[in-house]
């Protein structure tokens, strides 16, 4: 960390946390957390002073499918358990157009939902107007979330921001989903989306742990302007994970960046609940690391670690050939696909003859 | 020989590939091209391949219909559109092909029911959506040897042959893809997911289907059906294929495809348009048939 990182400017500056751990760490359990264990850990992020987080299935509204997995609870479920809960935060929900709709954003406020991410792929944000426009008319905190945004560059990424902020987005976050992003990536393109949207419409960054980068890219975002910052206790989440969410409010509170959480409070959630639920430790293992090296959506580690017990073929050997196709988020089902192409190409699997 | 005479609604991509598949049609013959804006590339492309043009909407059609002798309608504009493009075109004797997820009309899939609806002389019938035509012949092949609990399609489109319309009304899409996949499908539950993926050079339309059996399946029986249908499919769509499965995982039946177009308007990535617009002409054609053989005289639907 240069000292240009660690000057005053951004000092009693305030940055809004936003925590994954029970939405982006469904990935990582697989989609089966239980209701019980949603409260458990919503409560202690409440008491802690985190001001928003999100509680879904991994893929949002609408992601009990074949493809995203099956949660052990409906996502209304998940949601009024934990909101009927909370003292101060507020419940988040994702939704990813293509496979939430309106009518799910609508049951998800009913259930208690005061604030959303409304995501798309980093380049098609007009698939999202008539959902962030729902959103706002329910009177929700609405977040455009343009994914894997290292496949855009910065006036790409500035134009869809427009587009989102024009549909009525409170806030264009840029979201790193396969944690490939460096901070020098993050700066240049969080500030060509500070150039371009009006002043009040806040910027944030979702980042994913894959090399490493989270807390750097996190700074970065902020320095470059962005005020909303996602992250995920103990980094539950898909690939290696999230920006760990008490390293980073630990990290802010250094460089005298106002978070408004506790900071010893959350490192006792991670190390006392959110580690003993993990099924594996969430690291950098080397799938994890070809995600990030590769630039690879991270939601995929799980499955294809499945697919490659299955047809034989090395999980980061798919994993790469994915990124080769430049397959985006939403893709599950081709990792099964590319996994089986490859185990015939091997002489692992034979085809049926048409 | 003589053909059909037929206007096609909206100037957009479905529009315009539209065009080439009809004027190399037997039965059918594309006269008008309706549009909104004058400026429109699709209308431009429209003149310049020798159809009649109107950027008044199915309004500055309409004067038209009768001294022209239009019969058929393709409507490829939007849900929102297509019921008063549909009553307008109906009360004048027009039938109505709609390409939008409107879906007022009979759903039709052409190797699953197109004969059914030609039987029944039907107005107006829905071409649901691309993702539809591609997806839901495999879950009627496989609901056909047993029964279907629940099958979920995912289609992924290349970003360049989505159009304005259906991205500004995915939800839409969602839902009358959804709601064909049980009705048309013969599923009991059904779930479409649709992507959108930017990749440079695009990427071919892929579409995985996924079937649950309330039984084991048959998977000598399934394997059969999958490949019968698709023989079926290809009739009208050369480049529609099977990629890998089916597979069979307990109770879970996955087949995987991809869909080549023509490379009529856009290249043969965009097989999603080629699928739709095929299945269009294919159900416009066998209501072409009966109507050039007198067996079906379409007639003026009064509007109450």
């Amino acid at each position: 960390m240069t000292d240009s990182m660690i000057s005053g400017d951004r000092r009693s500056r305030k940055v809004i946390l936003h925590d994954m751990c029970l939405r982006d760490g469904m990935h990582a359990k697989r989609e089966q957390i239980s209701v019980d264990q949603m409260v458990k850990v919503a409560t202690s992020l409440d008491d802690a002073g985190v001001p928003y987080l999100q509680v879904t299935h991994g893929a949002g509204l609408g992601g009990n499918s074949l493809q995203h997995g099956f949660a052990i609870a409906s996502n209304e479920e998940y949601i009024s358990a934990v909101a009927s809960r909370m003292k101060q935060a507020k419940v988040s929900v994702l939704l990813i157009p293509g496979l939430g709709t309106m009518k799910e954003l609508k049951s998800a406020y009913k259930a208690g939902a005061r604030s959303v991410h409304v995501a798309t792929h980093c380049t098609e944000a007009d698939t999202s107007p008539q959902h962030i426009a729902c959103a706002r008319e329910l009177g929700m905190d609405t977040t455009g979330f343009l994914m894997m945004a290292h496949l855009n560059d910065a006036k790409g990424l500035a134009e869809q921001a427009k587009l989102m902020e024009s549909y009525g987005a409170h806030t264009v976050y840029l979201t790193d989903s396969a944690g490939y992003m460096l901070p020098a990536d993050v700066k240049d393109r969080i500030q060509a989306l500070r150039d371009a949207l009006k002043p009040e419409t806040e910027i944030g960054f979702h980042g994913h742990h894959n090399l490493g980068m989270g807390i750097a890219n996190s700074i970065a975002a902020i320095d470059a302007g962005a005020t909303r910052i996602d992250g995920s206790v103990a980094g539950l989440g898909a690939g290696a994970g999230n920006t760990p969410l008490e390293v980073f409010a630990a990290v802010c509170e250094r460089m005298g960046i106002k978070t408004g959480v506790n900071v010893f409070k959350l490192a006792d959630i991670a190390e006392e609940i959110i580690v003993p639920m993990m099924d594996h430790i969430v690291r950098i293992d080397r799938e994890s690391l070809a995600l990030g090296y590769a630039g690879v959506y991270s939601t995929f580690l799980l499955p294809a670690k499945r697919a490659a017990e299955r047809y034989g073929v090395p999980a980061r050997d798919i994993l790469v050939e994915l990124g080769r196709k430049k397959m985006i988020g939403g893709q599950e089902d081709m990792i099964d696909d590319t996994a089986m192409t490859m185990a015939k190409g091997r002489g692992l699997l034979k085809a049926v003859a048409s | 020989m003589q053909k059909i005479k037929c206007a096609l609604i909206g100037s957009g991509n479905i529009g315009t590939d539209l065009i080439y598949k009809i004027q190399r049609s037997e039965y059918l013959e594309p006269v008008w091209m309706v549009g909104i804006d004058p400026e429109s590339e699709g209308l431009m492309r429209a003149q310049e391949m020798g159809l009649k043009t109107t950027a008044e909407g199915v309004d500055g059609l309409l004067p038209h219909v009768e001294a022209d002798g239009i019969q058929i309608a393709f409507d490829a504009t939007s849900a929102y559109v297509h019921a008063e493009n549909s009553r307008k075109l109906n009360a004048l004797g027009v039938l109505m092909i709609d390409l939008t997820p409107a879906a007022i009309g009979p759903l039709c899939v052409p190797p699953v029911n197109l004969r059914e609806h030609a039987d029944k002389y039907e107005m107006n019938v829905n071409m649901i959506s691309c993702a539809g035509q591609a997806t839901i012949p495999i879950v009627w092949a496989v609901s056909n040897v047993q029964t279907v609990d629940y099958a979920e399609i995912v289609a992924t489109l290349s970003s360049l042959s989505i159009g304005s319309g259906t991205r500004a009304n995915l939800d839409e899409f969602t839902y009358t893809t959804s709601d064909a996949i049980t009705k048309v499908g013969g599923a009991r539950r059904g779930k479409a997911l649709a992507i959108i993926n930017p990749a440079d050079p695009p990427m071919i339309m892929r579409n995985t289907i996924s079937c649950i059996t309330d039984e084991e399946p048959d998977q000598e029986s399934i394997t059969a059906s999958v490949l019968a249908t698709i023989k079926e499919v290809q009739k009208y769509v050369p480049g529609y294929r099977l990629v890998n499965g089916p597979a069979f995982d307990g109770k879970r039946v996955t087949v995987f495809m991809e869909v080549e177009g023509l490379g009529d308007y856009l290249p043969k990535y965009a097989g999603n348009l080629d699928i739709m617009t095929a299945a269009a002409t294919r159900t416009a054609e066998m209501f072409a048939q009966e109507i050039l053989a007198g067996t079906f005289n379409p007639q003026p639907v009064e509007v109450a």
